[in-house]
């Protein structure tokens, strides 16, 4: 089954509420699983925001956030129809990016 | 500025009960915060899938379903269950009647179903899955569930004489935790179900996400963990007697707009 | 066998329960773990607490209570134990579900339902707050004998109290119930600090 990520932005003139929902396990590296082994860590390190192309956020993520991860920001200078690209990289490698358009 | 220390005094004695107080408005800020966008979501797509895939022995989605409102149709549907459904003569909650469609429909193993309904946080069920797709096609539907016919009404009053029945060897029913108002286990607000003002905003508010456990969680879910914690044996999944009791909570809800899945701590 | 006149007598003029409950449970339910169907079954106390929804009439209150009170069994000594030990049970949720192995030590699930030690933010409100128990109530063995035999049998005080019976029921083993006596009653206790 597909991985979805999820992003809502709400604009509000000149700026937009975006809110974007990630499916990530964000573990943490210290948990144990039922048999005793510890669980290794596996979270989100890197969140890129993009702007028609151009980078407007750039976060560096800890262990710290829980699982499925909710993210929510506010862009300035944006306008309907911006194209809105958010992609993250996790400590494995792994990759997952969406793109929309703000509304 | 340097606080009086008379004032200084007051603030430390004041400290237990001020400490839960202020853990308790920081619980709902968190809440307030959670409810606005939630990993529910994500479930709510996830089970768009799921009722999508052709699946079982005859190879075929759940979108025929009959969820009480024609076949496939959810808009709306959730906000009309528990109901009795003519083809299976019995009254049914929404995982009761998805547990029928994946049996009658897909020709899916029901035991094995049944067994696999409660997930975990690294693999959800598609119970999980579907209840918070189904669910989120009622938001703002009132919660309406059947009333009228005869097998609903001794669905309720069945769900009601359960909730009261005291037993097992710490005593408890249901009541004994969720029998009064203004009441708590550890930070756990209780709300009194037996009262409608009290039943409302909780039963509009299932299936949820929580936050804590990273799991999506429904009503058969939380039956199975009550039943636990009150020291009963399991009842079975999807059986009259859980059915009885979601009856009877939905019921003391009617007219609540429904939330769309939530999301707890 | 006054109780079973009374009970009777009340049991044909009090409002009768349509449903065969406990025949549902039987057929909806099944054992699991330590959780076995016998749980389904209602003890006379059980009964009538749940027929006459908490609130018994006085007179039977009063004789089932008492009947309860034969339950009691006192440890031969001193009745209060180790505080500290206490805290610890007072704070575990474990024992008597399914999910719990049968012979593994359980808790009193104390804090659920009260306040105790100050310390502890995370308490609950279904039963009342002990907070400074001992030193509102002094710790003689009076006092004694009625927190252990609250704890081990609490309907004995009121008969449909939603307290359990973690002595009666065999939740708690006789040094656990002595530790929380310590944790109420003792003065070095955080409870009474």
């Amino acid at each position: 089954m597909a991985e979805p990520m999820k992003i809502r932005t709400t604009l509000k003139g000149d700026s937009a509420d975006v809110r974007v929902l990630m499916v990530h396990p964000m573990e943490t590296g210290l948990r144990k699983d039922a048999s005793g082994s510890i669980v290794p860590m596996h979270f989100i390190q890197e969140v890129a925001v993009k702007v028609n192309g151009k980078l407007a956020i750039e976060g560096q993520i800890s262990q710290a956030v829980s699982r499925n991860p909710v993210f929510s920001f506010r862009l300035k200078g944006v306008k309907a129809g911006d194209k809105l690209e958010i992609a993250w990289l996790d400590n494995k490698g792994e990759r997952s990016q969406i793109e929309t358009a703000i509304a | 500025m340097r606080l009086p220390l008379a004032l200084l005094l007051a603030l430390c004695l004041a400290a237990p009960g001020a400490r839960a107080q202020d853990s308790k408005k920081e619980i709902e800020k968190y809440q307030r915060m959670i409810a606005d966008s939630s990993p529910a979501e994500l479930f709510e797509l996830q089970g768009e899938d799921v009722w999508k895939k052709p699946q079982g022995p005859r190879k075929v989605s759940l979108e025929r379903c009959d969820l009480g409102l024609g076949a496939g149709v959810l808009k709306g549907a959730y906000a009309r269950l528990p109901r009795y459904f003519k083809d299976a003569d019995r009254v049914m909650d929404l995982e009761t009647r998805l547990l029928y469609c994946m049996t009658t429909l897909q020709g899916r193993d029901g035991a094995q179903a049944s067994r696999t309904a409660f997930g975990t946080a690294d693999k959800p069920s598609e119970m999980e899955m579907l209840s918070a797709y189904i669910a989120g096609q009622s938001r703002g539907v009132r919660l309406a569930p059947g009333a009228t016919h005869p097998k609903e009404k001794a669905a309720y009053e069945l769900g009601k004489a359960l909730f009261f029945y005291r037993a097992g060897p710490w005593d408890f029913s249901c009541a004994s935790c969720h029998g009064e108002t203004g009441k708590r286990i550890r930070m756990q607000d209780l709300p009194m179900l037996s009262k409608p003002q009290y039943a409302r905003p909780v039963v509009a508010a299932w299936p949820a996400y929580r936050v804590s456990t990273s799991e999506m969680r429904t009503m058969q879910w939380r039956m199975n963990d009550c039943y636990r914690q009150m020291r009963f044996p399991e009842p079975e999944f999807a059986s009259d007697a859980t059915v009885a009791v979601i009856t009877y909570l939905t019921v003391n809800a009617r007219g609540e707009p429904y939330r769309g899945p939530g999301t707890k701590r | 066998m006054r109780a079973i006149l009374f009970f009777a007598a009340f049991a044909l003029t009090a409002p009768v329960l349509a449903q065969d409950v406990t025949g549902v449970l039987k057929r909806d339910f099944h054992a699991r773990g330590q959780a076995t169907m016998d749980r389904v079954d209602q003890d006379a106390l059980q009964f009538v607490c749940t027929k006459f929804a908490d609130k018994p009439p006085a007179e039977l209150a009063k004789l089932l209570e008492s009947d309860q009170m034969k339950t009691f069994v006192f440890p031969a000594g001193s009745l209060v134990g180790d505080w500290k030990r206490g805290e610890k049970i007072a704070q575990s949720g474990r024992g008597a579900t399914w999910s719990d192995p049968k012979n593994a030590p359980a808790g009193g699930s104390c804090y659920n339902c009260h306040q105790l030690s100050p310390q502890e933010a995370s308490y609950g409100t279904i039963g009342p707050s002990l907070l400074r128990f001992g030193k509102l109530r002094g710790d003689g063995p009076e006092i004694q004998k009625y927190v252990y035999g609250k704890i081990y049998n609490a309907k004995a005080y009121n008969l449909c109290s939603q307290m359990p019976r973690l002595g009666y029921s065999g939740t708690l083993t006789e040094q656990q119930i002595k530790d929380l006596v310590a944790l109420l009653l003792d003065p070095e206790s955080p409870v009474n600090k």
